[in-house]
């Protein structure tokens, strides 16, 4: 499976980011032979509405799943019309993420509480 | 002249400055407009008892989609600075709190499958306090953009026939204060002489010079730390119009709505003086 985590950093030893809107990264992942891509999160740098930019860009990589720790509601509102399943995951390492997610030990999880983007 | 009165930190007694000043030079048979910038929680009227006769909505654009038309390819929230579309499959979707009415995804589509439509933020009042023309700004609770107002309100300047235009300005330096002041003849900076006035009254300097407007200073609850002030003044060659005491009567007056200049007619003279002042120092006078 083909999946997207918002990370700190490049590789696997990274830390999972838990704002999925400004998270430098994009880590995307295949979890069966580990193999891996970091991409750029144009959210990271957005004046506002970065989880919109964020989830636009996220769109566009073709991962239909994305583990993070907390997406605000209007990149929810994005990723869920562009059919993007979302998981919560604490912030630990990436390799253990992955780990986490293919034991099934990760939930779906619903929109944070209103940020800035959506007084 | 259009003389704007704002101060950096809030509290400092701009409505307090500006109610008075107008209410002076109106009874000395000067012709006033008093404009209420302050569109966020506009309280001159509290002193100035208009009535409002005229009330006239204030809309910014926003985007409206065809789905029918659009192939979904990007293009407008790509443009975006505001984030405010994003294309997902087969739908887009648009934000509207973060739309700044720009217009820009009308013109990018290639489709033209973006209409603009519109979308009431708050409203413009117009009326009179005894002989002043008085005019406020209203943002509807909830919205965040209060500069499309202030641009309303002071698009209506062009057509006036007042000598004198009176600009209450919201607290602090950020852009519906610049949208307030600009284009001012002079501006009076309203402060305390404390660290936080003084800190203020210094950013408050530095966007009118941005702007090119000369100024001058107004000390309120003046007492013993004034020279806060006064030093800061020197250095940047910036005159002290007047000083409000810190007094017990003054704030009283003020507690109960009523302008102090009204009832203490030293204080008209005082605001007298100062458009005096000002005619004489700006060149930009009539």
């Amino acid at each position: 499976m083909r999946i997207g985590i918002s990370a700190a950093g490049k590789d696997l030893d990274a830390l999972l980011d838990p704002r999925f809107g400004r998270c430098p990264y994009f880590l995307i992942v295949d979890t069966e032979t580990k193999e891996f891509e970091a991409v750029d999160n144009p959210g990271s740098t957005a004046g506002g509405g970065a989880g919109i930019k964020a989830a636009q860009a996220f769109l566009r990589l073709e991962a239909k799943e994305l583990v993070t720790g907390q997406a605000g509601p209007n990149a929810f509102e994005v990723l869920v019309e562009g059919g993007v399943k979302i998981y919560q995951a604490p912030q630990l390492k990436i390799s253990e993420v992955i780990e986490l997610y293919k034991n099934g030990d990760l939930k779906e999880t619903t929109p944070a509480g209103r940020g800035r983007g959506a007084r | 002249m259009k003389l704007a009165v704002l101060s950096g930190k809030g509290g400092t007694g701009k409505t307090t400055v500006a109610v008075n000043l107008a209410l002076s030079l109106a009874e000395k048979g000067e012709k006033v407009l008093f404009l209420d910038t302050d569109v966020e929680e506009p309280n001159a009227g509290l002193y100035m008892k208009p009535v409002l006769e005229e009330s006239l909505p204030v809309t910014i654009a926003q985007p409206e989609i065809d789905q029918g038309n659009c192939d979904y390819c990007g293009e407008c929230a790509n443009f975006c600075q505001f984030n405010a579309l994003a294309v997902a499959e087969g739908v887009v979707l648009t934000f509207p709190e973060l739309c700044h009415g720009c217009g820009g995804c009308v013109l990018v589509c290639p489709k033209e499958a973006i209409q603009e439509g519109k979308r009431e933020i708050g409203v413009i009042e117009k009326g009179w306090a005894d002989s002043i023309k008085f005019w406020q700004g209203r943002l509807n609770i909830g919205e965040p953009f209060a500069v499309p107002v202030t641009r309303y309100l002071k698009n209506g300047l062009a057509d006036v026939q007042e000598d004198i235009v009176i600009i209450d300005a919201p607290a602090g330096v950020s852009c519906p204060v610049i949208e307030a002041v600009r284009d001012s003849d002079f501006a009076l900076l309203v402060t305390e002489p404390t660290p936080f006035g003084r800190h203020d009254l210094e950013l408050a300097l530095k966007m009118v010079d941005h702007l090119g407007i000369p100024s001058g200073v107004v000390i309120n609850r003046a007492g013993k730390n004034n020279d806060l002030i006064s030093e800061l003044c020197q250095e940047r060659n910036v005159p002290i119009l007047l000083e409000i005491e810190f007094s017990k009567l003054l704030a009283s007056l003020g507690s109960i709505g009523i302008p102090f200049s009204r009832v203490l007619p030293q204080w008209q003279e005082r605001f007298w003086g100062i458009y005096q002042s000002i005619k004489e120092g700006c060149p930009c006078a009539s």
